[in-house]
């Protein structure tokens, strides 16, 4: 990673929008990376989701509440979110027991409570507070942290994870289960522990097999093997591949995707997003996208990188590993290369509640990188 | 607490290491996914896109336009209209009150009815309105609400309704053939359906039109033999005779004496075939092709015909019909009255029973039954219509003396009432029977030579003497028009042989008697207001209807003091 102009610490050499945008906590290449995602994402959303300008709005209103998390988030030196990293987890934890109690259930799942006003869906918060409390764990032992400390930490990890799939939601579990993962491989745990682990887990792949509800086998299952059942089951995976082969190189042009459009393919405006955009805006479209979402990772290495202490460098660096992971797991699943899993196109697929935790998320690594002690290296 | 972060040196280098392990493994991830990117849009990608557009693109059929039915002069008794069905999709339709009564209102439905079809969230397919004017559906597709979808259809409509509908038949709700000339003409009329290429959406609607693979053959128009005009007059005469006599059916046929095509053919009861709903069984039968009945006196001139072609007797024969029966074998043969000695002529006059067994008795059996055979007795009449009776006429070889006598006399043998009216033109057209048609012909059909022009002329000249004062059917005469007939008053047979006070009225005619164009039978069932017999029941149908006929067609009078002698006879 190339230098800055903060690391090198002379404030005044900096450019006075720099400082200023530093005052307010922002980091404009991430705020570019996120506003040119949001363009992008209105562009699709407005054609998939019917060219109806209401969907944009609404869509547009909980990307600008997300914001305000966002710069509220970047406000709080990065020790608050130490200090109550502890505190968030077990609030997570109880919520998450909760809703096994009294949540409320829809289509088969049980992941909400009702607080009256809004419906909360404790497993969002989890995505943040797991990573916190993993970097706090661990951040506070010196690094690499001792076996005890791995198993420890394992536990932290595994708790909240294991009640998420309980409810079941197995998208959300698996990204709550890899931020975690990810401090703890950050924070230098052996390479032979985490070899052992694999092979464990690779073991242990029959026995996960056998704790699957039915539809999550069917996903894997058509996921092997999609023309089995091409009306049924399989329709999902088969119509994204048409639609996205359909666009070609250069794509068939904005609004013009026949198969997104004529609903052949499902969920085109929450989860199969990117299909329709691979219609329309092609095989250059697609790099686009992925090219914008490489950018805002670029960014986020840059400030795991320059980040100044240890939790700060864990828990930036787990963000950043699931961030990608969400951008990873949803375009293999549209593209085929992943089975079915409810992970939506971060920042892109319509619907509020991952916006607002993805948001917070790079409020953090903005708070991480704007409250930097500016010290000469 | 706060712990300065200041990773040692071993820390940093291993955290770097493990950084850069996952940067790789994030671009070997985003790899992946632009290698499958280009795997789809660029190596599969016609393969894909073929796909698609199976899915995409498919082929309907496009219905073919129904021929007409028309009758003799080109008016119009079928005719297929462009319709418009109007249906929704519960699971799309969304509308709110105001645009569910605009809905409504251009529908001619209620509101609360939409509401309630909308509420049917189990189906995605649900009728509003079938078969309306094309005009109104493309009214309310223009509220342009959600989930409201027209599909375009043929109406089958008969302007003639009830009058012609036994004749012409009707269609299922496919615009098949199911009855009358619509079913036994069906593959003339329905055209070959045309293809067009669609594109439809993930739930299978068609959304546009591309272009047509083939376009539809409409079907041929079918020209009947009747004329609407006389189809009118016969169907209205038919009708009140019927109501008149309080009768529980009659059938009429109107025939070209000379080429045997169908001018008229009604029957009663009848339905309406543009809304068949309130269609009873019985009403939709073309009881004048499809029904069979003895025929009773009807059939007399013919046994005096065989008898006088055979040689056996001379018009000028007398025979003793006293005392106004006669045993034949172990039966016994009665007339109404005691006639006492009548010539041929006389026979026919009175319809005398014994009259007609005298002359028949010694007739050869099979050259009878022959005689008969050839008139067609028996013998199917190749019109092609469905449902088509053949009668029966049974074989000579079985026959006993009475049952020789009955058939003089129209018992033992069956016939329906369009194969009588057949025989009849034999009488008519001077000895030669032609092959009955209910299709226009463009040429003079096959007609046989049954009799000799003298037989013909000798019974038809003595038919006429029976639409006198002294005959059995005086009502049946027409001012102006010389008529030659044969009344027929026939009981009808139930379950336990013949019924004491059910009986068949018949009259079997044609005019102008000099040289006849026209013939015509009518057959009244059960006639239950106190007459029964043909000559009161079926004659003064015939009278009205053949005289307008004969008026209609411009039929030259063949009787100079027309009028004045009708008047002298008794009148009308």
């Amino acid at each position: 990673m190339s230098s800055d102009y903060g690391y090198v610490g002379i404030k005044l050499h900096e450019p006075p929008t720099r400082q200023w945008l530093s005052r307010l906590h922002i980091d404009l290449p991430l705020l570019a990376g996120l506003l040119m995602l949001a363009g992008a994402a209105a562009v699709i959303l407005y054609s998939a989701g019917g060219q109806k300008l209401d969907v944009l709005i609404r869509q547009g209103t909980r990307l600008g509440l997300a914001m305000v998390v966002m710069f509220t988030f970047a406000q709080i030196h990065p020790r608050h979110f130490r200090m109550y990293s502890p505190a968030l987890y077990l609030l997570g934890v109880l919520l998450l027991t909760a809703v096994l109690l009294i949540g409320e259930t829809s289509l088969g799942a049980t992941r909400w409570l009702n607080l009256g006003i809004v419906r909360f869906q404790p497993s969002e918060m989890c995505k943040l507070s797991m990573p916190m409390m993993i970097a706090w764990y661990l951040a506070a032992h010196p690094l690499p942290p001792k076996f005890r400390h791995v198993v420890a930490a394992g536990i932290l990890i595994l708790v909240p994870t294991a009640m998420i799939a309980k409810q079941p939601d197995l998208g959300t579990a698996f990204l709550v289960g890899v931020a975690g993962a990810a401090v703890l491989f950050l924070s230098g745990m052996s390479w032979r522990l985490i070899l052992g682990l694999a092979v464990i887990g690779a073991a242990l792949l029959p026995v996960g097999w056998h704790f699957m509800h039915d539809y999550q086998r069917d996903r894997v299952l058509m996921f092997l093997n999609p023309e089995a059942d091409p009306l049924g089951r399989g329709y999902h995976i088969i119509q994204s591949k048409i639609a996205i082969g359909s666009g070609g190189i250069y794509g068939k042009g904005w609004l013009r995707g026949t198969q997104s459009h004529l609903e052949f393919l499902p969920e085109r405006s929450t989860d199969f997003i990117f299909a329709v955009f691979a219609e329309e805006f092609g095989l250059l479209g697609c790099l686009g996208l992925l090219g914008i979402y490489l950018f805002i990772l670029g960014r986020c290495f840059a400030i795991v990188v320059q980040a100044q202490d240890s939790y700060s460098r864990l828990l930036s660096g787990a963000l950043t590993v699931t961030f990608f992971v969400y951008v990873f797991v949803n375009v293999g699943m549209v593209i085929g290369i992943l089975p079915v899993v409810g992970v939506p196109l971060p920042l892109v697929s319509y619907g509020g509640t991952s916006m607002v935790t993805l948001l917070a998320g790079f409020g953090i690594l903005m708070s991480i990188h704007t409250h930097r002690k500016h010290l000469p290296r | 607490m706060m712990i300065i972060a200041q990773p040692r040196a071993n820390d940093e280098t291993d955290f770097t290491v493990r950084w850069r392990f996952l940067l790789l493994l994030l671009l070997a991830g985003m790899a992946a996914l632009v290698l499958r990117a280009v795997d789809l849009q660029v190596v599969n990608r016609q393969f894909l896109q073929d796909k698609g557009d199976r899915r995409l693109v498919g082929v309907v059929p496009v219905p073919a336009h129904r021929g007409r039915v028309l009758d003799r002069n080109g008016e119009l008794l079928a005719i297929s209209t462009p319709v418009k069905s109007v249906w929704i999709n519960p699971k799309e339709f969304e509308a709110s009150p105001r645009e569910v009564k605009a809905l409504g209102d251009t529908l001619g439905i209620s509101a609360k009815d939409i509401q309630k079809r909308a509420a049917d969230d189990g189906h995605s397919f649900v009728y509003l309105k079938r078969r309306m004017s094309p005009e109104l559906a493309d009214q309310a597709m223009a509220l342009n609400l959600p989930g409201v979808y027209a599909e375009r259809e043929f109406h089958r409509y008969y302007p003639t309704g009830e009058v012609a509908a036994h004749l012409v038949g009707f269609n299922n709700i496919d615009d098949r053939g199911q009855e009358g000339m619509e079913l036994a003409y069906n593959d003339w009329l329905k055209g070959v359906p045309g293809a067009k290429k669609i594109i439809r959406d993930g739930k299978r609607r068609i959304i546009e039109d591309l272009d047509n693979i083939r376009l539809p053959v409409p079907g041929k128009d079918l020209t009947l033999s009747i004329d609407q005009r006389l189809q009118y007059l016969a169907y209205r005469e038919l009708k009140k005779a019927v109501l008149q006599n309080r009768a529980k059916s009659g059938s009429l046929v109107l025939l070209d004496a000379q080429n045997g095509e169908v001018l008229a053919m009604v029957n009663q009861p009848s339905f309406n075939p543009n809304s068949r709903v309130k269609m009873s069984g019985g009403a939709s039968r073309n009881r004048a092709i499809t029904d069979v009945f003895e025929p009773g006196s009807t059939i007399k001139p013919f046994g005096v015909a065989c008898a006088l072609e055979l040689g056996s007797v001379r018009p000028e024969s007398q025979f003793d019909t006293n005392p106004g029966q006669m045993h034949v074998g172990h039966n016994l043969v009665k007339d109404v009255h005691n006639y006492g000695v009548l010539d041929v002529a006389h026979i026919l006059q009175k319809s005398s029973n014994v009259g007609m067994t005298k002359i028949v008795m010694n007739l050869p059996s099979a050259k009878f039954w022959a005689f008969y055979n050839n008139l067609g007795f028996g013998q199917p009449l190749e019109t092609g219509f469905p449902g088509e009776a053949n009668g029966r006429l049974s074989d000579h070889q079985g026959w006993n003396a009475f049952e020789q006598a009955t058939l003089s006399f129209g018992y033992g043998l069956s016939t329906s009432l369009l194969q009588l009216g057949r025989a009849y033109t034999a009488l008519a057209n001077e000895g030669v029977m032609p092959m009955v048609a209910l299709l226009k012909r463009d040429r003079p059909g096959e007609s046989h030579r049954i009799m000799s022009v003298k037989t013909a002329n000798t019974v038809r000249t003595m038919l006429e003497s029976v639409v006198t004062r002294e005959g059995t059917a005086l009502k049946a005469a027409i001012p102006g028009f010389r008529v030659a007939g044969k009344t027929g008053t026939v009981k009808k047979t139930g379950a336990r042989g013949y019924e004491e006070s059910a009986y068949l009225s018949f009259f079997a005619g044609m005019a102008p008697a000099s040289k006849p164009r026209l013939v015509m039978i009518v057959m009244i069932d059960e006639p239950s207001a106190g007459e029964y017999y043909g000559g009161a029941v079926a004659a003064p149908v015939f009278s009205s209807v053949m005289e307008g006929a004969l008026r209609l067609l411009n039929i030259a009078p063949d009787q100079d003091s027309g009028i004045q002698t009708a008047l002298q006879d008794g009148g009308i």
